[in-house]
């Protein structure tokens, strides 16, 4: 047990030094169950320094400075979002040193004081952050404008004066940051821009020079006509957005001047690129990065960079993040100069999905689908109303989904261990872990979310529910939620409940759930319809008013509620008023996954558990949270996805005319109707 | 993709009679240390098609000596079950695609994870 060696005196240590003994075990136990890192009793040249981790929020400079005091550091790695780093000494008398004077002594950093326990190791397994690229069409010039420019062009801004000012300007003060429009008003009720009501001010005069630089290098090749200055504090930010594609053309240039910020870049498919924004650098948003990927600066104090402040550009070389590791820097004010060109005509680029110009899945459809009358048609509503609705939204979808709705997990709990288990339409795979005792595969049409699951360790793949890749009689269960009711006809929703039994040994169950109409039910009303209260403006009335076109849904409790011609578009939060509708998705990409590890503390973390949150996400609905924050979200997008909501009876109904099954048990839960299904058990394997 | 995965997935192309076990054509694999469960993978051994894994675990080189044919009382022999754990959970494929042994068709994987969407004329 004396692992300290001569430094401790072999049994007469005190109280406190029990207690950092004991601490320091309780964190060398941690480190290795939970990062795989294995400490040593036995002296080594390196350590590990539990809670001194850019994680915790210490910076480099702060960890660095007690570390050298304690001898001649040959290198020091802090892997980022970690609650620890690594140090290693020349010799083996320093590290020692470092041990036996550090262990359980508080270190004070900027913002919070942590307590340092130290353990040998044997190597310093130092993950390489895989080298990211720049998102395909971005540019970061550094030092594209003088400090005596900065200067100017901070100087040209006036923010004393509210709303539309004697100069001509418009001028908000939004939740996160303020804003500054010339040239063009950019709306964030609609996301665009009123073509044909140009502000008074044009660009202020301070700009032309710059932007005459920028027309001269050939980052643009037409002078922009809207500019908008965007002024951040610390801890302020704007959510990932895509600039509106049929506002403006092509390039988008911004300018950043004052303190320096990290703006995250995001791919549909979920790879995210932090790039960090130098003062006085400009960055040109082209093609792919003006288009497809999101843009956003996280809400914080600190940004993760890389220490070399030289090269301060995150990506400017692969090397420059391993070879001098990463730090924080303090964030201060920055304002940011977004020059763009007003677009006049349609947008035409090559990424229909996140193309407002394009997609009919836009804000509000100019010309909803109708439902479908042939299986050609049913596929293509499908492809875009669901399919590519949820590749946008898998991020964002998947953050929202982290608690297993406790009846499937009852169903789940309640298969005998080993047996086989087919989630199709699996999502995040949330249900994949479920009872680990269960050997699960989960599929889903989203390759985004499958990708999700497979980050998590869980075997996924991509496929349809209509046509699933596994051998027939192959599963001892299947589950099906929240997928069916994305079928457009009867037949193909009939042909997915077919192809789950298929999945089936005989004897084996299915658990199928799906949307209900009946969002209220035994004078209960769900979740769904509860929540909105919480965290919506509309009120009661202007749900009521969204029905009327549709006659009177009371009177027609029984009989099937056809859709009109054109498919409507469903008011969230309200009650339904026909079975087949467009449900509205409002994008509002994951906050939540940035510098969650800051609050989290070594000594006192837990196992992660996806499922113990707030009773919001245990919410038992499908369907997306309309927006509270006006200010925060208008840029970013609404996609629809396609339902058919199930009306009672409806989903056994359907499953009785799959032959071979039976009907075990349904139920309503929480707004969904719910089957579970038992293939006949006298059937011979096919 | 997992050698488990491997062993459930069988091809869906239209009119496919034959379409089991799919052929792999790995271009990028990995192994990955996987905690050993021997329960798990004694209740797993029942459940598999066992000479289509011993096939796609040798065409992966990673067959460690598992036989052709299942062994009898492979529950109590825990070097058994380890290679078996090894096969089917610690070896996976990252890029390359899966064939169909009567069709030829192939289903990319890539980042690990197969795509066997079929197009509209294959379903």
């Amino acid at each position: 047990m004396e692992c300290e060696g001569n430094y401790v005196k072999a049994g007469r240590r005190s109280k406190e030094e029990k207690k950092v003994f004991r601490k320091q075990l309780r964190a060398s136990h941690t480190l290795l169950k939970h990062e795989g890192i294995r400490t040593t009793r036995q002296p080594t040249k390196s350590l590990v320094v539990a809670n001194g981790g850019l994680g915790n929020g210490v910076s480099r400079e702060e960890l660095s400075a007690v570390l050298r005091e304690m001898g001649a550091m040959e290198n020091l790695v802090m892997p980022p979002h970690k609650p620890f780093a690594f140090v290693t000494y020349r010799c083996e008398e320093d590290a020692t040193n470092a041990h036996t004077r550090l262990n359980g002594q508080k270190l004070l950093c900027a913002e919070n004081s942590v307590v340092l326990y130290l353990s040998y190791v044997n190597s310093v397994t130092h993950q390489k952050a895989v080298a990211e690229t720049l998102p395909q069409g971005l540019v970061l010039v550094e030092d594209f404008v003088s400090p005596e420019e900065e200067a100017q062009l901070l100087a040209a801004v006036d923010w004393s004066s509210a709303h539309e000012d004697v100069s001509g300007s418009a001028q908000k003060a939004l939740k996160h940051r303020r804003v500054k429009h010339y040239g063009f008003e950019f709306r964030y009720d609609n996301n665009n821009v009123d073509k044909d009501k140009p502000l008074p001010a044009c660009l202020p005069g301070e700009c032309l020079p710059v932007l005459e630089r920028c027309l001269r290098d050939g980052h643009i090749n037409i002078m922009p006509d809207q500019l908008t200055i965007n002024q951040y504090e610390s801890g302020q930010g704007i959510p990932p957005h895509v600039d509106t594609h049929s506002a403006f053309e092509d390039t988008i240039l911004s300018l950043s001047l004052g303190a320096k910020a990290v703006m995250e870049f995001r791919h549909p498919d979920g790879r995210v690129v932090a790039v960090v924004l130098p003062s006085r650098s400009l960055l040109v948003m082209k093609g792919e990065s003006r288009y497809l990927w999101t843009h956003g600066i996280t809400p914080r104090k600190f940004d993760l960079v890389p220490a070399c402040e030289s090269q301060s550009a995150a990506l400017a070389s692969p090397d420059v993040r391993t070879q001098s590791g990463l730090t924080l820097s303090k964030r201060g004010t920055r304002t940011s100069f977004t020059f763009r060109k007003i677009r006049h005509e349609r947008c035409r680029c090559a990424f229909p999905s996140a193309c407002d110009s394009q997609r009919t899945t836009s804000p509000s459809p100019a010309s909803p689908p109708s439902l479908p009358c042939c299986r050609a048609d049913a596929a293509l509503l499908e492809e875009e109303y669901v399919h590519r609705v949820y590749d946008a939204i898998a991020s964002h979808f998947s953050s929202t989904r982290h608690s297993p709705w406790p009846h499937v997990c009852q169903f789940l709990n309640l298969l005998a261990p080993g047996s086989v288990l087919a989630d199709v339409g699996c999502g995040n795979g949330k249900y994949l872990g479920v009872n680990p005792e269960l050997v699960a595969v989960g599929c889903d049409r989203s390759g985004a979310l499958v990708q999700i699951c497979a980050d998590r360790g869980f075997h996924a793949f991509v496929s349809d529910a209509l046509s699933v890749p596994l051998r027939t009689a192959s599963c001892d269960a299947c589950i099906s939620i929240a997928v069916i009711h994305h079928f457009s006809t009867q037949e193909r929703r009939l042909a997915a409940v077919r192809e789950l039994v298929r999945l089936l040994k005989p004897g084996g169950q299915a658990l199928v759930y799906v949307w209900a109409f009946e969002q209220e039910y035994n004078k209960q009303k769900s979740k769904y319809l509860k929540d909105h209260n919480r965290d919506s403006s509309p009120t009661q009335n202007s749900s009521k008013k969204t029905q009327e076109p549709h006659g009177e849904p009371d009177t027609q409790r029984h009989s099937y509620y056809p859709a009109e011609d054109k498919l409507s578009v469903h008011t969230n939060r309200t009650a339904f008023n026909s079975q087949d509708l467009l449900v509205p998705w409002h994008l509002k990409e994951g906050n939540k996954q940035d510098g969650k590890d800051s609050s989290c503390r070594l000594s006192s973390r837990t196992d992660p558990r996806p499922g113990c949150d707030s009773s919001r996400e245990a919410t038992h609905n499908p369907d997306s949270k309309p927006c509270s924050d006006t200010s925060g979200c208008s840029s970013a997008p609404v996609f629809h996805r396609y339902y058919h909501v199930f009306q009672q009876g409806e989903l056994e109904q359907l499953c009785s005319q799959v032959a071979g099954v039976k009907v075990k048990s349904s139920y309503h839960d929480q707004g969904n109707w719910c089957v579970v299904l038992e293939k006949d058990p006298s059937l011979q394997m096919i | 993709m997992k050698l488990l995965t491997h062993n459930m997935l069988t091809s869906h192309v239209k009119g496919v009679t034959k379409g089991y076990p799919l052929l792999i054509k790995a271009t990028e694999v990995k192994v990955n240390d996987v905690d050993f469960n021997p329960q798990f993978v004694c209740r797993m051994i029942p459940k598999l098609e066992w000479s289509a894994l011993v096939e796609a675990a040798d065409l992966l080189g990673h067959r460690q000596d598992l036989p052709s044919e299942l062994v009898p009382d492979y529950e109590k022999n825990e070097d058994f079950l380890k290679k078996v754990h090894r096969a089917l959970l610690e070896v996976e494929v990252i890029e390359g695609c899966l064939q169909c042994p009567e069709s030829g068709r192939e289903f990319p994987i890539s980042r690990g994870i197969p795509n066997m969407l079929l197009n509209e004329d294959e379903v």
